[in-house]
């Protein structure tokens, strides 16, 4: 069995437009206008999982997070 | 003219005799009040094929379930905050019937074993009065929520009925989950309880002897605008637009467009007054049903300038939570005032509000820039061959008009 898809989420409330996420993870997240982020549709791919979780782990207000396909 | 027959479920009392129904009146139109289980009602409620009539149109049996689902004893509650400033049902209902709503309430706690019921609405008026009749087996707690446009939402209801601001939260998780103090949590709006009443006693056959099988039923319908007697009707689902809108007395002038589904709905274009009232054919018509409000926009308006005034309000309605709504809605208003205006900026506002437009939508805890998005992409189709003149710096002449619906929450 293949890991779980992942996706990246963001909590809109929390986010505060730091976008330290746009520059660890490019490949996933642009930033708009205002500086908040425009998440990929579609999953991380296993090759992008350590940036993605870097992206995670740099966010100062803790709006971004990986979570299950659904979720 | 379409001929409607009048068909009064929820109102009967008050087509009748123009009286709010009290407790006596009530018990001699419908009776006690049936003892049913979770399986009993979620089956009858089911059958009927009854759906969410707060906006969301999502089946009332599912959600029941969806809360049963969880081992805590629930909290059920009563949405009764309507916070469109042009639906009126809620009001109308809570006033002219409002012991089929509690009704309803009890119906479903009951059912669920809930131990709090609640009733939020935005004024308690007459409904303490009408509580303290009653002889509930759940006690049932009113609660006034500050009337404020984001706050009837769920999650915002929830998060200020668990003791905070009257605020969206990002969801999941849902009430159902967790809701009210954390626990599992029923919201569903008054009259989707007030039919759930019906349906418990009458059953749902009788439940879908009148309406669509997309919209068994009747529905309670706010009507407003150039027409000749605006209030609420009761009209049975898949009523065409026209005959709603014959029913409150008929246009009263040239009608150009009718909103459907409050503020956050959609610009269905004069040529589509024929569109039945229910979820599939209203959205396909480009439209939505949302919260079943009907107004028609008379022809010598500009679309396009009471769609900003809309957005405006909808921008300053914004609790400020989410940066795509906070920072969106206020830029997307500049556009489309620009356009309306028919400013010299207008090209470049066009493009402007067509890629913003693209990036607002989705990005918000709750439906409101969702809702903003939908009202002005729909001003740009219906009301695109006004956007060319005013493009063209030709805008219509009731550009310069103030707010022709109601901007304040009642």
């Amino acid at each position: 069995m293949s890991a779980p898809e992942r996706r990246l989420r963001v909590d809109p409330t929390a986010c505060t437009a730091h976008g330290l996420c746009a520059d660890l993870l490019p490949e996933h997240v642009e930033l708009d206008e205002w500086g908040y982020p425009i998440l990929a549709d579609r999953p991380v791919a296993p090759g992008e999982l350590r940036s993605a979780r870097a992206a995670v782990a740099a966010c100062p207000t803790l709006a971004l997070r990986l979570a299950p396909r659904d979720r | 003219m379409t001929a409607v027959v009048p068909t009064s479920r929820l109102l009967a009392g008050w087509a009748l005799d123009g009286r709010p129904e009290d407790l006596a009146t009530h018990h001699r139109r419908h009776g006690p009040l049936p003892e049913l289980g979770l399986d009993a009602l979620a089956d009858r409620v089911d059958a009927a094929g009854l759906r969410g009539r707060g906006g969301g149109g999502f089946p009332t049996a599912r959600k029941l379930r969806a809360v049963a689902a969880h081992r805590r004893r629930p909290v059920v509650v009563a949405n009764g905050c309507e916070g469109e400033p042009a639906s009126q049902k809620d009001a109308a209902l809570l006033a002219c019937a409002p012991h089929l709503v509690l009704d309803g309430l009890v119906l479903a706690g009951r059912a669920l074993g809930a131990t709090t019921a609640i009733l939020a609405v935005h004024t308690a008026g007459h409904l303490r009065e009408q509580l303290a009749m009653r002889n509930d087996p759940i006690p049932i707690d009113l609660r006034e929520v500050p009337a404020r446009y984001v706050a009837s939402e769920e999650t915002a209801l929830v998060r200020f009925l668990s003791g905070g601001p009257a605020t969206p939260t990002t969801s999941p998780p849902r009430p159902a989950e967790r809701g009210v103090r954390g626990l599992p949590t029923l919201v569903d709006n008054v009259e989707t309880l007030a039919q759930l009443a019906l349906v418990a006693r009458y059953g749902p056959e009788w439940f879908r002897s009148v309406g669509t099988p997309d919209l068994p039923g009747t529905l309670l319908v706010t009507a407003g605008g150039a027409i000749a007697s605006p209030g609420v009707v009761e009209v049975p689902g898949g009523t065409p637009v026209r005959a709603v809108l014959d029913r409150a007395g008929g246009p009263t002038e040239p009608v150009q467009a009718v909103l459907s589904g409050g503020y956050g709905g959609a610009w269905l274009p004069v040529s589509a007054i024929d569109t039945p009232l229910t979820h599939a054919a209203l959205r396909r018509a480009g439209s939505s049903l949302g919260v079943p409000i009907l107004l028609a926009l008379p022809a010598r308006s500009c679309g396009l300038a009471q769609t900003a005034h809309l957005l405006h309000y909808l921008a300053l309605q914004s609790a400020g939570q989410c940066g795509p709504c906070r920072f969106g809605l206020p830029a997307v208003t500049a556009d489309l005032t620009a356009i309306a205006c028919g400013t010299r900026d207008a090209h470049d506002a066009h493009a402007r509000l067509l890629r913003r437009l693209d990036v607002v939508t989705g990005r918000g805890a709750c439906a409101l820039p969702d809702g903003a998005v939908r009202l002005a992409r729909s001003a740009v189709t219906v009301f695109g061959t006004d956007l060319r003149h005013h493009l063209r710096g030709r805008p219509c002449v009731g550009a310069g008009d103030g707010p022709y619906f109601p901007l304040e929450a009642r």
